[in-house]
Formats: C-alpha cells, sequence, structure tokens
C-alpha cells in the first residue's frame, strides 16, 4: 500500500464520519461540497472533513482510493458511501439518518 | 472544451445498452449537467455501483472536462 493510501485509510478508520470535500464546512468552495456538508448538518451527526484544496496529494489520492472520481466523499465508519448525489437521494428516502443511527454515530454537540 | 449534453447521452447509451438518459442543463451554461440515468444493468447494484458504471462509461472524463454532473441513476420499475 502506498502512502497515501495509508494515510487516507487512517483518517478514514480513526473518525466515525469523514468528509473529503473542496473548503471546509464553514465556507466550502464548490456546491456540491457545500450540498453535502448541508445534509451531514440536517442529519446532526459529528463528522470530520478533510480539505482536499490544502493538499494535492490527499486530492488525487482520495480518487483512487475510493475508485471513484469526483469530490465530495462520505465515509462512515470506514465505508465509503458515495457522493453528493448519493448523500442526497439517501437522505430524502431517509436512509441516510437510518444508518447512522444504525452505525451509532456520535450527534453534533 | 466542455461536454454537450449529446456527447455525454452518447457516451452513456455506448457503454450501457438500452440506457434512457434525461440530461438537464442545470446552470443554462452546457457545462453544468444534471443526468437522470435509467438502465436495465443497473438491475441488483448498490448506488455506489451504479454511479461508477456511469463513470466508466464517460471514460475518465468525470472529475475532468466533465466537472458538474449531477447524477442519479435507477434500474427500470417493470
Amino acid at each position: 500500500m502506498s502512502d497515501i493510501n495509508s494515510r487516507i485509510s487512517g483518517i478514514v478508520g480513526d473518525n466515525d464520519v469523514v468528509l473529503f470535500m473542496k473548503g471546509t464546512p464553514l465556507f466550502p468552495q464548490c456546491g456540491f461540497s457545500s450540498r453535502a456538508v448541508a445534509i451531514l448538518d440536517h442529519c446532526g451527526v459529528a463528522y470530520e472533513s478533510v480539505d482536499v484544496l490544502q493538499d494535492m496529494e490527499i486530492r488525487q489520492g482520495i480518487k483512487a482510493f475510493s475508485d471513484w472520481p469526483t469530490i465530495p466523499q462520505l465515509y462512515v465508519k470506514g465505508e465509503f458511501l458515495g457522493g453528493s448525489d448519493i448523500m442526497m437521494e439517501m437522505f430524502e428516502a431517509g436512509e441516510l439518518q437510518t444508518l447512522m443511527d444504525e452505525k451509532q454515530v456520535a450527534k453534533a454537540e | 472544451m466542455p461536454m454537450s449534453a449529446a456527447e455525454i447521452e452518447a457516451m452513456i447509451k455506448h457503454a450501457l445498452p438500452g440506457a434512457e438518459v434525461e440530461m438537464r442543463d442545470l446552470a443554462g451554461d452546457n457545462d453544468h449537467w444534471a443526468a437522470n440515468v435509467t438502465a436495465p444493468q443497473f438491475a441488483g447494484k448498490s448506488r455506489v455501483q451504479q454511479h461508477k458504471m456511469v463513470y466508466e462509461a464517460l471514460d475518465g472524463k468525470m472529475g475532468g472536462v466533465l466537472h458538474a454532473l449531477q447524477l442519479t441513476t435507477q434500474a427500470p420499475t417493470s
């Protein structure tokens, strides 16, 4: 496993919910990332975010890691869940909230 | 050069024969698209797998020249 893969594995393994995004939750730098943040905020879960614009290695590495060409990317308990479109579909169907409950993800403070 | 709706639709249909593709121009600029894809090949696949099949159909364009494609996918209901 390459260095960047093990670095990403570490981040994904150390945090229950991780969003790889462009910008920060307070200042998202892309519409899709902004939508992903809004969905997580609606779910009321605690999450870690990684700004890929601040780290070129992660920005490229994350695409290979999940075999997924775009950002944002959401990981819950180590599992890749999808990008903002899948998040939105799951949220609208109530599936995302159910999954967060089932996986016993901590609520936002 | 941004990709046209016809080009995107053609690539998806080429890789997924029998697929129905609805394209919507999100920003009126011929560059930000929404695609709704219904394909028999999606049956029994997870959402992540379905989206990956569309990204594969787009042959590396997604995340490159095609930076804004909002995607929804489903298998035909009947």
